[in-house]
């Protein structure tokens, strides 16, 4: 249990500081007021589904080993485990279900300020949702798509059409065989609601396979979608240079943050600081013109297509509002603090929210609507400028961190990346895998926790992975963590990376550490590692690659539906803390040991960061075995 | 990529790219209105501006073509990479190699086209090759296919001194690469070319010896990259625009190099960035960064530094190439490269055969124990026992060469195989001429060769270690004997005679009707992967270099190779010649692609054709008959095409009826179109073709009651318009046009 929670990130220490000296509490704080943990919750030996209850389980064995109904240990951990990845699932795929609702309403002229930004992709998604192109207008191919993509939420029957046009063979043939393929996004979620009332499916093996099912249904349907209508809408994103931390605040600035997920409200937003009106509005005000920044993975999406600088991760929301400049918080959905209202009382900052879905009390409420999402945009902007000459001076306390990094690297993008427009190509890759420059790939995503490092366990398994030549791919607010200590800069590759990685990035031009995105963007993970086995040499399936992934300082149900789709679709998954569900040894045991045999993917819990490091090289390892790949070129 | 490279290689696209938008913006100042019908084309390629063909399918043939292809060039520029904080620049640098190959071909094509605005000379000009057309390119592609070629070094830059550079050419020769020549680099002050160091020391180049020297200016190396475009186009049956599958055909079948020698400049590392989108590394011998890791070449990108006698070396390993050198013990270099090298009169030291003296080589196969293994015998006096004047040189001597071979698969019908090879070994001997064959035979050795030590009793040294490297099957035991006195090589010669003779009465009898089996050749399918060649005993192979005999040979010495066993079947139609084992092998090893095969027909499911057929055969429908066009020839012809344009029709394994391509044996075949008439149906072929099968096709017409035939087929000499042939035919009443409509 972690008592001292001092970070290591400088600008994170000042304004905690500051905060504290302010009487302010933040997270570390509220986190250590909460300690002990209830032993109970952790170990996920708690039932509230009714009214019986709430029943608890002796861990100890020596009270009660059942609840009232007679649900035991197994069936109640594996209960909450189903529910809460449910909410995770929910959350995500309902993320992608505004973007596909967007799409829709672009579609038919009903927006203001949106429009089809990448046609290409546009196009190909379409055919693979069998639209017919013909010479049809783009506008009617969109509204097929949509409408196609938010029939996959409310299929009752049938299957998730990407579970179907993307993974490679054998994915299919053990989600079909284990009958964990979904068939519906929305479908799934109902049920695992369904199952866990009580009297419902008592069997903790069919409840955690009625688990990976409600991830799929995330990670190959509400995501996946959400990744590409984004794309479509917003364009596919390329390489950029940005910066990151807190130090993009800038005291002669206008500053508005950005929080939350979805990027329907942010892009509008950048688009609106852009208007030359309200630029000259802010000079007048006294301002050097509008900053917009961005926390959590709202950041990450108008981080990776427009290079708008990420104020923080998650952890930081709060001290973003301490350095005293923000003029407007805007938030949407997910990962927004209830703390924040607290805030507002001390500071000028207007917080702002816009979703009918995430109301906070104590925030300002403008309903976002995408037919007037510009207007709505400007005014909100307007609202900030107009704020700029009420900050209080006395709590102004701006911090120099801010570090460069590079983003924007997609599935699509690393064909062009490695091989041009003419030679577009995954075969430098998956040769350098081969060969053993490079080791095998891992993907380090999901949240930051002050349980762990707050955050800096990311960058050490990302540096320990790298030097062992293990290309690591990033989301979410793992990678705004890495930014921060320049993982995610070309010169890190001659810093921390192994000679083998080392001569791949230098061919190339790449950081060691490749940031893929927000955290829906998971999906690209997948459909990167479908582009690996495509190209062919290492591995056939998505549990033959040589790859490994974690969400180590994990807090958020999205992360368990994250860890438990690529757990489905063949992968190894480590988390720094287990999910609430110790207190069954069944539980852990299937997660940890006997899903491999039907997956071939399986869960991890470790909370040393360089021995997850480790735990992932060596299966890295063992699958470089397995196929048979040529010893490591350097060692 | 490596940065530096990178940077280097995408300045270098902006600067060559540049180049070539300021060379037209110079030409539309000038000539205005009337510049953008310019024509613009290189000399005798059906390929228009064969890069921008292959990698857009864009036919070039004026300037305004021209105009979109430079501002797609434009488009294709990269930044040049920040110092710090630098964005992936690996498919930059690849795009920005290709927009220099696009301006690279626009500038060379301005040169043919405009000669005035450069100087007033074309690339062709004095040693310079310069673009190469596609008649060279189909010659060439042939060698590429039988192996003969393993492929190309395109070398960018000069040697530090022309000793060294006579050592790397000698070493690419000696492996049979085919070498390309461009740019240049500084030596003592100077920019030249290797091409230049070799002309300086007075080294025959060409393509005849695969030394072939593109032009000084680095925009010439593109002529190594569009005849590479070709090469997939032509022999891969690949459509133009298709350009990934273009490149992946080099980069899968091409097996070229990049050597830079000398120091590299920001357009040669451009140019460089270009020739790895098809696959083709570099190796340089200055220090420049290396690109190890794999994946858009099949090896190491770029490797540097290399010393130069170890260059070609790792230009082989670092593409991958597999070559076996002979190392045969005489004391001249030895390699195919050499084969087409011509030794002149004043060169030569000795000679036979000819008209100076009498000479024949044979092959005969004899028992196990006649034969000890590796013995080489000279019945009489060396050529460096007699003594000559150094004025009175070359002097001939009478020379019998008797090859004996054992071996427990080798067959009396493989003996004229064999003796084929002899021309081919002895040519590959540096400072050797070799014609003809039998007792026709006309053999030379040059004074250079003789003052290195070469002596008559090395052709046996040659011979006995090339049959036993080539024919390991065939051949377990050789000895070699060789005459050099008057009257024992007259007296043997008589007997030879006699051997020659029973061979070609037993050939004579080898129909098809008499054997029950074919036999394939899929050689080709490296190119034309649905093309399959059936070989009978009355129709050869059509690039000419494989017999039925010959399919049967190689079925023996590799059972598992590209010469197969095609059992016959029932005959289903003999006059068409179609069998139902032949429909059904070449079905299934056409990739699916042709299910029937009427062997002798040309109007009706014919033959396919891979591309490297000796002739076409087209119809010319107003005539009622068939023209034949032999390659090589390069005018035009009556149905308004050259050979080039018609063989980009016949080729890339495709049936296309109306159009065949042939051997030329062929034509005096009894099986020759029989469905159409056969030999009555040529109303034109070329002079060459008449000249060159002479006799033998006299004897035909004589055969099939037409003994005037000959003289009433035109040729070019005599018309090659299509209305004035038809009344050339109708005066001399040629049989064609009393036959059944074609059409």
């Amino acid at each position: 249990m972690v008592t001292e929670t001092k970070t290591k990130d400088v600008a994170t220490n000042i304004l905690k500081q500051i905060s504290e000296e302010r009487m302010i509490d933040t997270i570390w704080e509220r986190y250590l007021q909460q300690l002990p943990q209830c032993g109970f919750g952790l170990l996920g030996l708690c039932c509230k589904n009714c009214n019986f209850g709430p029943c608890r389980i002796d861990p100890f064995g020596e009270g009660a080993k059942t609840g009232i109904c007679g649900a035991d240990a197994d069936v109640i951990s594996a209960r909450n485990l189903l529910r809460h990845t449910a909410a995770g699932s929910a959350c995500h795929s309902d993320h992608g279900r505004e973007l596909a609702h967007t799409l829709l309403l672009v579609s038919e002229g009903k927006t203001e300020g949106y429009k089809i930004a990448d046609k290409e992709k546009l196009y190909r998604v379409a055919k693979e949702f069998g639209v017919q192109i013909d010479n049809k207008p783009e506008n009617v191919i969109a509204k097929e798509l949509a409408i196609k993509m938010l029939e996959e939420f409310g299929k009752q029957e049938g299957e998730l059409l990407f579970c179907r046009t993307r993974p490679p063979e054998k994915q299919q043939k053990i989600w079909t065989e284990n009958k964990i393929l979904p068939r519906g996004i929305d479908r799934e979620v109902v049920e695992a609601m369904a199952r866990t009332h009580m009297g419902v499916d008592n069997d903790y093996k069919n409840l955690i396979l009625h688990t990976m099912k409600t991830a799929l249904a995330d990670g190959w349907g509400g995501s996946m979608i959400a990744t590409e209508v984004t794309d479509i809408l917003f364009r596919t994103p390329r390489p950029v240079r940005a910066k990151a931390n807190l130090g993009v605040l800038k005291e002669d600035y206008v500053n508005i943050v950005v929080h939350g997920h979805v990027p329907i409200l942010s892009e509008m937003i950048v688009e609106a600081s852009l208007d030359k009106e309200l630029v000259n509005l802010a000079k007048q005000k006294g301002a050097k013109g509008i900053n917009i920044a961005g926390i959590c993975c709202t950041a990450n999406e108008i981080l990776v297509r427009r290079g708008i600088p990420v104020a923080g991760n998650m952890l930081q929301q709060e001290l973003a509002v301490a350095t005293g400049v923000v003029e407007v918080m805007v938030v949407d959905l997910q990962c927004i603090m209830p703390a924040l209202k607290e805030l507002a009382k001390c500071y000028h900052t207007k917080f702002i929210s816009t979703h009918p879905k995430g109301k906070f009390e104590g925030f300002e409420y403008i309903e976002f609507d995408e037919s007037r999402g510009l207007s709505i945009a400007k005014e909100i902007v307007k609202i900030a400028i107009e704020n700029f000459s009420n900050r209080k001076k006395e709590l102004v306390k701006t911090v120099s961190e801010e570090q460069s990094l590079i983003a924007g690297f997609t599935t699509e993008y690393v064909y062009e990346m490695l091989g041009g427009k003419y030679r577009a190509t995954y075969r430098p890759l998956n040769d350098a895998i081969r060969d053993g420059r490079i080791r095998g790939v891992a993907g380090l995503v999901g949240c930051n926790n002050p349980k762990l490092l707050s955050g800096y366990s990311h960058f050490i398994i990302a540096k320990e992975l790298i030097k062992h030549d293990v290309l690591v791919v990033e989301t979410g607010c793992a990678a705004i963590e890495c930014a921060k200590y320049g993982l995610l800069t070309p010169e890190a590759a001659f810093q921390y990376a192994g000679k083998g990685l080392q001569e791949v990035c230098k061919a190339v031009g790449i950081p060691p550490v490749l940031h893929l995105g927000s955290c829906v963007d998971n999906s690209r993970i997948l459909t990167a590692c479908c582009a690996m086995v495509a190209e062919g040499g290492i591995g056939n399936s998505l549990d033959e690659l040589p790859v490994a992934g974690a969400a180590f300082e994990w807090y958020s149900e999205k992360a368990i539906a994250i860890g438990w789709y690529f757990v489905a679709s063949g992968l190894l998954v480590v988390f720094g803390t287990p999910f609430h569900v110790s207190g069954s040894k069944n539980v852990i045991k299937f997660c940890t040991e006997e899903v491999e045999k039907i997956t071939g993917g399986k869960w991890v819990f470790e909370p040393d960061p360089i021995k997850a490091a480790h735990i992932m090289i060596e299966h890295i390892n063992k699958k470089r075995q397995l196929l048979k790949l040529k010893p490591m070129m350097y060692e | 990529m490596s940065k530096m490279i990178a940077t280097k290689a995408i300045k270098g696209a902006h600067k060559i790219v540049s180049r070539a938008e300021k060379a037209i913006e110079k030409i539309l100042t000038e000539y205005k209105d009337k510049a953008k019908d310019i024509n613009i084309a290189f000399p005798d390629t059906a390929y228009y501006l064969p890069f921008i063909y292959a990698m857009t399918g864009l036919k070039v043939q004026k300037l305004g073509d021209v105009l979109p292809i430079l501002e797609y060039a434009k488009s294709l520029l990269p930044e040049v990479p920040s110092d710090e904080l630098w964005l992936p620049y690996l498919g930059d640098t690849l795009n920005a190699g290709m927009a220099t190959l696009f301006a690279e071909e626009i500038i060379e094509a301005l040169k043919y086209s405009l000669p005035e605005s450069f100087g007033g000379k074309t690339p062709t000009h004095d040693f310079w090759i310069g673009f190469t057309n596609d008649m060279i390119l189909r010659e060439q592609g042939i060698k590429l296919v039988d192996g003969r070629m393993p492929g190309f070094a395109a070398i960018v830059g000069a040697a530090p001194d022309t000793e060294t550079a006579k050592k790397i050419i000698t070493q690419l020769q000696e492996r049979n690469i085919l070498v390309f020549m461009s740019a240049t680099s500084p030596v003592n002050g100077k920019q030249i070319c290797i091409a230049e160091q070799l002309a300086e020391e007075g080294i025959q180049m060409g393509w005849d010896v695969f030394l072939v020297p593109h032009g000084t200016d680095i925009t010439s190396t593109i002529y190594a990259l569009n005849f590479a475009s070709r090469a997939a186009m032509s022999f891969g049956g690949i459509q133009p625009g298709k350009a990934k599958d273009i490149l992946l055909y080099n980069k899968e079948r091409v097996h070229a190099f990049v050597i830079a020698l000398g120091e590299v400049d920001e357009e040669k590392f451009a140019t460089a960035a270009g020739a790895i989108n098809f696959g083709f590394p570099v190796v340089a011998d200055t220090d420049i960064d290396q690109i190890l890791p794999t994946g858009i070449c099949t090896y190491e990108h770029v490797v540097s530094p290399v010393e130069h006698d170890k260059i070609v070396n790792k230009g082989i390993e670092i593409r991958g190439l597999k070559i076996k050198v002979s190392k045969i013990d005489i004391p001249v270099p030895f390699g195919s490269a050499f084969e087409g090298e011509r030794v002149r009169k004043e060169q030569t030291y000795v000679e036979f055969g000819g008209k100076y003296s009498p000479a024949f080589e044979l092959v005969q196969m004899k028992s196990m124990e006649e034969i000890e293994n590796g013995k080489i015998e000279l019945i009489g006096p060396e050529c460096d026992e007699i003594k000559v004047e150094p004025e009175k040189l070359p002097f001939a001597m009478p020379l019998g060469i008797i090859v004996e071979v054992a071996g427990r698969k080798m067959q009396k019908d493989f003996e004229s195989i064999l003796e084929r090879q002899i021309h081919h070994y002895l040519s590959f001997a540096k400072g050797i001429f070799h014609m003809g064959q039998r007792n026709q035979n006309w053999i030379r050795i040059s004074k250079e060769a003789f003052n290195s030590g070469f002596r008559i009793k090395h052709f046996g040294t040659i011979l006995v270690s090339k049959f036993l490297e080539d024919f390991p099957a065939l051949v377990d035991k050789i000895q070699v004997k060789i005459y050099t006195e008057e009257e024992k090589v007259n007296q043997l010669m008589k007997e030879a005679m006699k051997i020659y003779d029973e061979r070609d009465t037993r050939l004579a009898g080898l129909t098809d009707e008499a054997v029950d089996t074919f036999y394939s050749c899929t050689l080709c399918q490296s190119y034309a992967p649905n093309h399959v060649c059936v070989i009978t005993p009355e129709k050869l192979g059509l690039c000419g270099a494989y017999n039925w005999l010959d399919g049967k040979a190689a079925y023996e010495i590799n059972p598992k190779g590209m010469n197969q066993p095609i059992p016959k079947g029932k005959c289903i139609d003999p006059i068409k010649g179609e069998w139902e084992g032949v429909n059904k092998f070449v079905y299934e090893n056409s990739n699916r692609a042709i299910e029937r095969f009427y062997n002798y027909s040309i109007m009706e499911f014919p033959t396919t054709s891979c591309g490297c057929f000796e002739c076409i055969i087209a119809i010319l429908p107003e005539c009622n008959g068939f023209m034949v066009v032999n390659r090589g020839y390069s005018g035009m012809t009556p149905c308004g095409m050259g050979f080039s344009t018609l063989a980009g029709t016949v080729g890339g394994g495709n049936q296309t009826p109306g159009f065949l391509g042939v051997g030329r044996l062929y034509l005096i075949s009894k099986k020759f179109l029989v469905p159409e008439g056969g030999l009555k149906r040529i109303v034109w072929m070329t002079k060459e073709l008449k000249e060159t099968l002479g006799e033998k096709l006299k004897k035909r017409c004589e055969e099939i009651g037409e003994p005037d035939l000959l003289d009433k087929i035109a040729d070019e000499t005599i018309t090659t318009d299509p209305q004035e042939l038809l009344e050339y035919l109708t005066k001399v009443n040629h049989p064609a046009l009393t036959l059944p409509p074609l059409m």
